[in-house]
């Protein structure tokens, strides 16, 4: 797959680090990419195997130079296990996706619910004027679906940000 | 040793946790917060406590303490305002890579969190500056965080932790097991473990690369106008003596940035003097004509480079420093060497074969100037290398300097001549005004058999002059660009 591109022709980059489950360290590695000048794009946390251990996913637009230097600073940070630039040919990055889209109609109700099925999404809450499905994917995927329900109105949305892993070894 | 377990408050155990780390002084400034600890001390004659007149003076004294003795200096302050008068402090000693644990204590664990008087997120202000921080809210956690907090602050590349102790931490009883840094450094906690087997940078450092050490000692055979560049990272290492055999055998003009002075010898002749912005002409000329530069423990600050692009122009660039992350981060190199100093130059040393002779090369760079030369004033009066020089001769040759930030800084480094690690102490970094007193007083008090020396210049002492006057100073004389002297 194809890493995208900001309009400043930086790439993006898809960190992913471990550090020890405890109170502060959230904002000790978020405040480092501040200090570097960085916005972060996507950012997903949750416990490992080791709920001792925090994982985070976290996505940012950079160079290659830049982003060893990043990572070398990440990596002095003590809480930090360690931190891995994933290469986007050898990892999933998925994200979820929670939409309620404005369905006053028989006609639209059902064109919505068509193109979540496409999407493999589901329904996962319905009122007379409105409907909450939930869809999975990378975030091009989440995108297009974005893309596809703005004409019938979105009326809120939420995503996670992505969550990224590597490949098993062929 | 006593190695029993007892019961005792957190005072006390923090007490005790400093005496296995061997500490016999501390700076600070006391307040509510804090007091239960300021209790216990009246009953350990055995740790000196030098209160100043403001904690950030405490902060710097910490600082000097801990730059001359190549220990770890403590400083303490209360909550609140005493503890955000030490961050200038805490940056201070962040920028230089001084080992210093600063313990500031809070409000009780019930009060965080409700403004409560004199209560700041004091561990949120000093993240940026410091290598890490603690909270401690429970005793039971107290004694291993504080031996963490030293070990982290020693090791690795140096710097300043903060241990931020809940007041309750402090009165609350819990068991203490004494056990020296040793012992706890080999099966303390669970989080130095990790940081130990992973070679996580903040306390060690992955294997030296030999191949990159043999490729070095070849460059090193096939140059013909190589530099030497001694940094802070030699001082902090130690590796001064590693770095003047170095230096010998390569027959190199060594030019010292302002954090390495005293790490190569002030008399020496192989010594171009200072380079970078406030450089001599024979630094600077020979940067840019030589063919192989090697910079250990130097971080090539703006000030060192000036311009990235056009440093070194000619030369292969060869970083050796124990901060990965600062390789590649303001010049690109053609090598890099990760470690220790001492380690790696001691490696270094036991792979080159020939010593070298480079009369052509040297006979070149020192036909420039090694001091900067400044302008006789017009109207008679003496100048600042006159002044600096003549004290220079006077005071005892082993005399430690402290200085504020300045002009006077740039003459002292350039005037006095500075021969061992420590010998010069001075806010490179972060460029700290009032830098110097407090220093100064941190500097006597872990070197009471040496003269310190501060050049003190005007508007500094009305940025921190509160300890003039404050029992620890004897005389102020005309302070525009006199000396000094005589610190309690
Ligand atoms: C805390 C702080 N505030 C401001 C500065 C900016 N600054 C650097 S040197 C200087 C003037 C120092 O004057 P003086 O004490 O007379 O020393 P001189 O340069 O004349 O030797 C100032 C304002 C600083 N480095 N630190």
């Amino acid at each position: 797959m194809q890493a995208k591109e900001n309009e400043q022709g930086l790439k993006r980059y898809t960190i992913i680090t471990a550090m020890d489950n405890e109170a502060g360290v959230l904002s000790q590695l978020a405040h480092l990419f501040s200090r570097k000048g960085y916005n972060i794009e996507t950012i997903a946390a949750g416990w490992t195997v080791d709920q001792n251990v925090t994982r985070f996913t976290i996505e940012i637009y950079s160079d290659e130079e830049r982003i060893k230097l990043l990572c070398s600073q990440l990596r002095k940070l003590v809480p930090i296990h360690y931190v891995e630039i994933l290469d986007p040919s050898k990892s999933i990055r998925r994200e979820l996706m929670l939409v309620r889209v404005k369905a006053e109609d028989r006609a639209s109700r059902n064109e919505i619910i068509q193109i979540g099925n496409i999407f493999r999404g589901s329904v996962v809450d319905i009122t007379p004027d409105s409907i909450t499905l939930s869809v999975t994917g990378d975030d091009q995927k989440t995108q297009a679906f974005e893309e596809l329900l703005k004409e019938f109105g979105i009326l809120d949305l939420a995503r996670t940000g992505i969550v990224a892993i590597e490949r098993g070894e062929m | 040793m006593d190695k029993s377990t007892r019961k005792l408050n957190g005072s006390e155990i923090l007490i005790q946790c400093l005496l296995e780390q061997g500490v016999d002084t501390v700076f600070g400034y006391p307040g509510g917060a804090i007091l239960n600890v300021y209790d216990k001390l009246y009953e350990h004659p055995e740790i000196r406590h030098i209160l100043t007149a403001h904690e950030q003076g405490a902060s710097h004294a910490a600082d000097g303490y801990a730059r001359s003795t190549g220990r770890v200096g403590v400083c303490f302050a209360t909550s609140g305002p005493g503890s955000t008068n030490l961050a200038t402090g805490v940056a201070t000693a962040y920028m230089d890579s001084s080992p210093v644990v600063f313990i500031t204590c809070n409000v009780n664990s019930d009060l965080i969190g409700r403004d409560s008087f004199q209560e700041v997120d004091i561990t949120g202000v000093t993240l940026p500056i410091t290598k890490c921080t603690y909270i401690v809210s429970n005793v039971k956690n107290l004694a291993d965080t504080v031996r963490e907090a030293f070990t982290v602050a020693r090791s690795g590349r140096p710097g300043p932790v903060l241990i931020d102790i809940q007041k309750n931490a402090t009165a609350d009883e819990y068991d203490y097991t004494p056990t020296t840094p040793e012992e706890f450094s080999a099966n303390g906690s669970a989080r130095i473990a990790r940081l130990k087997s992973t070679h996580h940078p903040a306390i060690g450092y992955p294997e030296i690369d030999i191949k990159a050490v043999e490729t070095l000692a070849e460059m090193i055979e096939r140059c013909e106008k190589p530099l030497l560049i001694c940094g802070g990272g030699v001082v902090r290492s130690g590796a001064s003596e590693e770095f003047r055999t170095l230096a010998r055998r390569m027959d190199s003009p060594v030019a010292i940035t302002v954090m390495g002075g005293g790490a190569f010898g002030g008399y020496d002749p192989l010594k171009t003097g200072m380079i970078g912005m406030h450089g001599s002409q024979a630094s600077n000329m020979a940067c840019d004509a030589c063919d192989l530069l090697i910079a250990v423990g130097c971080r090539f600050s703006d000030r060192v480079t000036l311009n990235p692009a056009g440093f070194a122009k000619n030369a292969k660039i060869v970083h050796i420093d124990i901060d990965p992350s600062e390789i590649d981060k303001n010049i690109k190199t053609d090598l890099h060497i990760i470690g220790d100093a001492k380690e790696v130059l001691t490696l270094l040393l036991s792979k080159m074969k020939a010593d070298k002779k480079n009369d052509g090369w040297k006979n070149y760079v020192f036909s420039f100037r090694r001091e900067t030369e400044y302008d006789d004033p017009e109207n008679g009066t003496l100048t600042p290398k006159q002044i600096l020089s003549a004290a220079a001769e006077i005071l005892p040759q082993d005399t430690m300097v402290t200085t504020d930030v300045g002009q006077h800084q740039m003459w002292a480094i350039q005037h006095f001549r500075f021969d061992y690690p420590g010998q010069l102490t001075t806010s490179g970094g972060f460029g700290t005004m009032g830098f110097g007193l407090g220093a100064a007083i941190g500097v006597q008090a872990g070197n009471p058999d040496k003269t310190v020396v501060l050049p003190y210049a005007d508007n500094n002492a009305s940025v921190q002059q509160f300890d003039i006057g404050n029992g620890q100073t004897v005389a102020a004389l005309d302070l525009r660009r006199s000396l000094l002297t005589d610190y309690a």
